[in-house]
């Protein structure tokens, strides 16, 4: 670790800070040094906000893709390992090009912001909301079991069409949205292409059947009902029938035909 | 309702899914590890090359491979090197014992084990590749449904599922199906049973997974779900005896009620799924 060498030593006024306090002053963030701060202590907190601020979208204060990438690879290795349901939505605002011819460009940035905010509080804390380009957002939802899924995006769905944004002192409009789904592969380490893809049909899926509606990707029924079992045994249960019979003298077991008669339905 | 893995009719222009190959390919897969799936690949594939059909077992069990353990080869170039682009596709197809080609895996697969888009294209294009020059194209997949599993059978025009009569194997064979059905739209599974005790028993198997398919897995309108039995192979000592020694059953002991089993399999595939001989 080279840099903890020059630690004590570091000269901020030789540093270029300023590109990164024009940067941080223009999020909004104080980046001046306190008094009694140390050049370490401050120098780590430049460095911090910066990180910050490089997984941030700056319109909507959402994740941005960025954010968006790396959340998405742990879940892949958290459902690797733990075998945990997580759910990954895509979301597009319809027709959001006639929002912008309509009302304007700056009526577009307060119709993402709103809807940002909107799907934030749909949401629990734990749930990821991301930008992911243009009018389209991803959340990653963690521990969302199969069930829920599809009650949770229809809940999303359902607030954002029931908003009502304003975006001048006269005007309000309201905007639908589109949302695919898809649970990653569970126990499986699958790859982030390839669950973002899958997601995508069903978004296309939802888009194309006429949008302001939820596409999910069936998760693999990989259970085995208890009721399930229990008809799949019959044969061995049947076998053990025969086999009983036979040693108390009843005629051999006859090859192919009859034992699927004796199969209990 | 479609998966990745599996390219809806209407979108099979698109660059973006892959298509089905054109010709017969086979996959020889299962729900659970170590039921057979390879000894019947390797196998059947001598059966089938026996009646004259040019035949091809491609080991697309990517993870854990060992069809080159029983065939008792040790190839200088594999499936890895054609991969990685150090070898071109034909100088890797090998002749195997029983008359029949053979493409490796090859150990540096495992890196390949989890399913990339370049993985996959790359896998399709080779199987593109092999199709035209073969009757039948084996796929020794692995077990289960990861997705390199589930994509290499999306791959093949007809499934063979090898389980055996363990209430272990049936729940994974039934689960797998049924992923099968859901995810790919797979309407036809034909099934074998190994290591069978009892006349009779493979065929009441398939009867019972198809009675509870019938109960319990809801399809499309007009599309049910259909198990054919392919046929039981029995215990036989033989197959022990083969497998440690390294050799083919086949060629070993064809005789043998396991070799007798595997020569009808190869008979009934070769009646209706796989084109005569040229």
């Amino acid at each position: 670790m080279a840099f903890l060498t020059l630690s004590p030593q570091v000269d901020l006024q030789a540093l270029q800070l300023d590109d990164a306090r024009a940067l941080l002053k223009h999020d909004a963030q104080n980046i001046q040094q306190e008094p009694g701060e140390s050049p370490t202590g401050y120098l780590q907190r430049v460095i911090d906000s910066l990180c910050e601020l490089s997984l941030k979208d700056p319109l909507t204060g959402l994740g941005n893709r960025r954010h968006f990438r790396s959340t998405l690879e742990r879940s892949i290795e958290a459902v690797a390992r733990s075998g945990e349901s997580v759910l990954l939505l895509l979301l597009d605002i319809d027709h959001f090009k006639a929002i912008n011819d309509t009302h304007g460009h700056l009526a577009g940035d307060q119709v993402l912001q709103a809807i940002a905010k909107c799907l934030t509080d749909c949401v629990r804390p734990m749930d990821t909301v991301t930008r992911y380009g243009g009018e389209e957002f991803a959340i990653i939802l963690p521990h969302c079991r199969p069930l829920f899924g599809r009650a949770v995006a229809e809940r999303i769905r359902q607030t954002v069409a029931s908003l009502s944004i304003s975006v001048s002192p006269l005007l309000s409009v309201q905007a639908t949205i589109s949302i695919g789904g898809a649970y990653a592969p569970e126990w499986v380490r699958s790859t982030a292409d390839l669950w973002i893809e899958r997601t995508d049909q069903q978004l296309y899926r939802a888009k194309s059947s006429g949008r302001n509606q939820v596409c999910l990707d069936q998760p693999r029924e990989l259970s085995v009902s208890a009721e399930e079992k229990g008809l799949l045994f019959a044969h061995i249960a049947a076998d053990e029938e025969a086999m009983i019979r036979n040693i108390s003298g009843a005629p051999p077991f006859d090859p192919q035909g009859n034992a699927t008669k004796r199969v209990k339905a | 309702m479609n998966d990745v893995l599996t390219p809806p009719a209407a979108n099979q222009n698109t660059t973006k899914v892959p298509l089905r190959p054109q010709g017969k390919v086979l996959a020889v897969t299962s729900g659970k590890g170590g039921v057979g799936k390879t000894f019947v690949s390797a196998n059947l594939a001598a059966a089938l090359a026996k009646r004259g059909h040019k035949v091809l077992v491609l080991d697309a069990d990517l993870g854990l491979a060992n069809l080159d353990v029983v065939l008792n080869l040790y190839p200088k170039i594999t499936l890895h090197d054609v991969f990685t682009g150090k070898a071109k596709l034909e100088d890797a197809i090998l002749p195997a014992p029983g008359g029949f080609s053979v493409l490796l895996a090859g150990s540096g697969m495992v890196e390949y084990s989890r399913l990339t888009p370049e993985v996959r294209d790359e896998f399709l294009h080779i199987i593109n590749g092999l199709v035209p020059h073969y009757d039948v194209v084996l796929l020794d997949t692995g077990a289960g449904i990861s997705d390199v599993v589930l994509f290499a059978v999306s791959m093949a025009s007809e499934v063979l599922m090898v389980a055996t009569p363990e209430p272990t194997s049936l729940t994974d064979a039934y689960a797998t199906i049924k992923v099968l059905v859901g995810q790919q739209q797979r309407q036809t599974i034909r099934v074998v049973v190994n290591q069978v005790s009892r006349p009779g028993t493979g065929q009441a198997i398939t009867n019972q997974l198809q009675q509870v398919l019938d109960r319990f897995v809801v399809t499309e309108p007009g599309r049910p779900i259909r198990l054919i039995h392919m046929g039981d192979i029995p215990v036989d000592a033989e197959v022990r005896n083969a497998v440690m020694r390294r050799q083919l059953l086949f060629q070993a002991t064809p005789t043998c009620p396991a070799g007798l089993a595997i020569s009808e399999l190869a008979r009934k595939l070769g009646a209706g799924v796989i084109p005569k001989p040229a």
